[in-house]
């Protein structure tokens, strides 16, 4: 095994140890926002489908490369979008929650 | 290694670390919108990085930008309309369809990298051939993979179970079939036909997959699949030799295990369960609560107008039906309108009400519902003891006391106690069955009142008559 593919595999496992460690943190409500913005995550694949695409030199490798340039552009932009819009509708702080003067006798009830 | 590779390297480290703090920002509501824009930074500076080597290196030939500047203005400019136009509700399709364009991004890498290699006529050395084909493998099964349940969620393909006669045996089969190819290519043999046999394996093997899982369990598919996506990633990322997607397709698939295994406990169900397939509307799910042929109470509005109106506390329960009859508007108003009645209403939340888990808030946060109103379920099933009247809105399995006793499909999955209130108004379209598939015995139950009407329809009536009283 040569020294790249042993840091490769490190890098990997660590990672994957992170990715553990991050979640397991997040409130059930943040779940969708969350799985499309590790779904905008993965789009880095668009750097790996650059590199492949600039040194593609035949017909098919060509075609193949647009598509994956074109299919992980999708996956950034538009996982990026979705998610910030999602966000958007938790910030937005609207009129304050109103004293519910004559609730009835919820003495104890969770509040907020 | 010059220095304009040391920075773009840098870049890339960059991004990473970025994505792993986006992550952590994630975690609370405050934060999230920031985290998501510091990942979105993050990957800008990668992408913007990557760009800078090659224009740096000047190796790329202008057919080579071509393709680079066509694909990202297509892609980008099909990816920020669809984002920016779909409606909240059909969101989940979305996020499914984005992520299989990213699996299936991933695959073409590693089959463009085979490519290259096999027509170098070099032998392939196992380290680079297990990440190939497991990029290709994982890639594949979840670009159709994720058509399918998105598809399924659009209603394009039936929502229902699609049971394959011998689904299982082909599914085996092709299992076999992809495991004997890619052991045959880890052999050393670099075989370009071979390599195509095991793509197609695994693209056919995506459909039938997901195929015969029910519409109700789409979620924590479309979440797995996310997982597998991120891992394919990581697996290009060992086939091309570089760390930013090994990292970043690492903390995804990581991510998205987690996510999963959440998500399938909400509904208290092994994700190896769903993953089987078959739940809902199977035949010989009916016995179970056959029971509840009961009467059933029809309600008129004005009843239940009076009933909402002269109420101390309301509990709203609102599911998927509320959603696609896009409600939420209209719930909101009627919740205002009880509130300056001196009536206290709260929303109650199952996690998985509406598509994904999460996605109800997201639904009735765009319509300006205040967040504190909205309680999860553990928080609010004490409260439906005391509260007068429970009003389902286009919930149902959700709702059905059927899920405390064994021998249901839904058995053990944890529901919201609606059967506790005082009463219960239930606006539903007709007596037609949840995703499950099953009959809910709370309509039958002497304190539920039913209004059929669509939702939307149903709550507007419902405010006109409260104004009128």
């Amino acid at each position: 095994m040569n020294p790249e593919l042993l840091a490769a595999l490190t890098v990997f496992l660590l990672a994957i140890l992170c990715g553990f460690a991050v979640i397991s943190k997040v409130p059930a409500t943040l779940h969708t926002p969350l799985m499309s913005g590790a779904n905008s995550i993965h789009g880095i694949v668009l750097v790996g489908s650059m590199l492949i695409a600039a040194s593609a030199t035949d017909l098919l490798s060509q075609v193949l490369s647009l598509v994956a340039v074109a299919f992980a552009t999708m996956n950034v932009v538009g996982g990026y979008v979705v998610t910030d819009r999602m966000l958007q509708m938790f910030r937005k702080k609207p009129t304050a929650p109103k004293a519910v003067a004559d609730a009835p006798a919820p003495a104890g009830k969770g509040g907020a | 290694m010059d220095g304009i590779e040391v920075l773009v390297r840098i870049a890339w480290l960059l991004g990473a670390a970025s994505f792993v703090i986006g992550l952590m920002r994630m975690n609370s509501p405050a934060t999230a919108r920031n985290g998501n824009l510091l990942s979105a930074g993050g990957m800008a500076v990668a992408i913007g990085g990557t760009a800078v080597l090659l224009a740096v290196n000047g190796t790329v030939s202008a057919t080579g930008w071509i393709i680079i500047a066509v694909g990202i203005a297509v892609g980008g400019g099909l990816g920020l309309y669809t984002a920016r136009t779909v409606k909240m509700t059909a969101m989940p399709q979305l996020v499914s369809l984005f992520n299989a364009v990213g699996g299936g991004a991933a695959a073409l890498i590693a089959i463009d990298d085979y490519l290259r290699l096999a027509g170098e006529g070099a032998a392939i050395s196992l380290q680079v051939s297990i990440p190939t084909v497991l990029d290709i493998v994982i890639g594949s099964i979840t670009f159709t993979g994720s058509l399918i349940a998105s598809g399924k969620l659009m209603g394009v393909i039936s929502g229902k179970p699609i049971i394959l006669p011998g689904g299982r045996l082909i599914t085996l089969a092709i299992v076999l079939l992809a495991a004997a190819a890619s052991i045959y290519l880890w052999t050393g043999v670099v075989s370009v036909p071979v390599m195509f046999l095991v793509l197609a394996a695994a693209l056919v093997f995506g459909v039938t997959m997901v195929l015969p899982i029910g519409g109700a369990d789409m979620p924590v598919v479309i979440s797995l699949l996310n997982s597998f996506t991120g891992t394919a990633v990581a697996m290009a990322g060992f086939v091309i030799g570089n760390d930013v997607l090994i990292i970043a397709g690492a903390l995804v698939g990581a991510s998205g295990a987690i996510l999963t295994k959440l998500m399938a406990d909400a509904m208290n169900r092994s994700v190896l369960n769903i993953m089987l397939g078959g739940f809902g509307g199977g035949e010989g799910t009916v016995g179970a609560v056959s029971g509840a042929g009961g009467s059933v109470r029809e309600l008129g509005m004005d009843d239940a107008a009076i009933q909402l109106a002269y109420a101390s506390s309301v509990i709203v329960v609102p599911g998927y039906g509320l959603a696609v009859a896009q409600a939420q508007h209209a719930v909101r108003e009627l919740a205002e309108l009880l509130e300056s009645r001196g009536v206290d209403v709260k929303y109650a939340i199952h996690p998985v009400a509406g598509r994904m888990p999460g996605h109800m808030n997201v639904l009735l946060a765009e319509a300006n519902v205040p967040y504190p109103q909205l309680k999860e379920m553990e928080e609010i099933n004490p409260e439906f003891d005391r509260c007068d009247v429970a009003l389902v809105i286009g919930a149902n399995d959700v709702t059905n006391p059927a899920a405390r006793k064994p021998g249901s499909p839904v058995s053990g999955m944890p529901i919201l106690d609606v059967d506790h209130a005082k009463s219960i108004i239930v606006i539903k379209r007709s007596m037609g069955r949840g995703y499950a598939g099953i009959d809910n015995e709370l309509y039958v139950n002497p304190k539920t009142g039913m209004l059929f009407a669509d939702a939307k329809a149903g709550l507007a009536e419902l405010v006109s008559a409260v104004k009128a009283l």
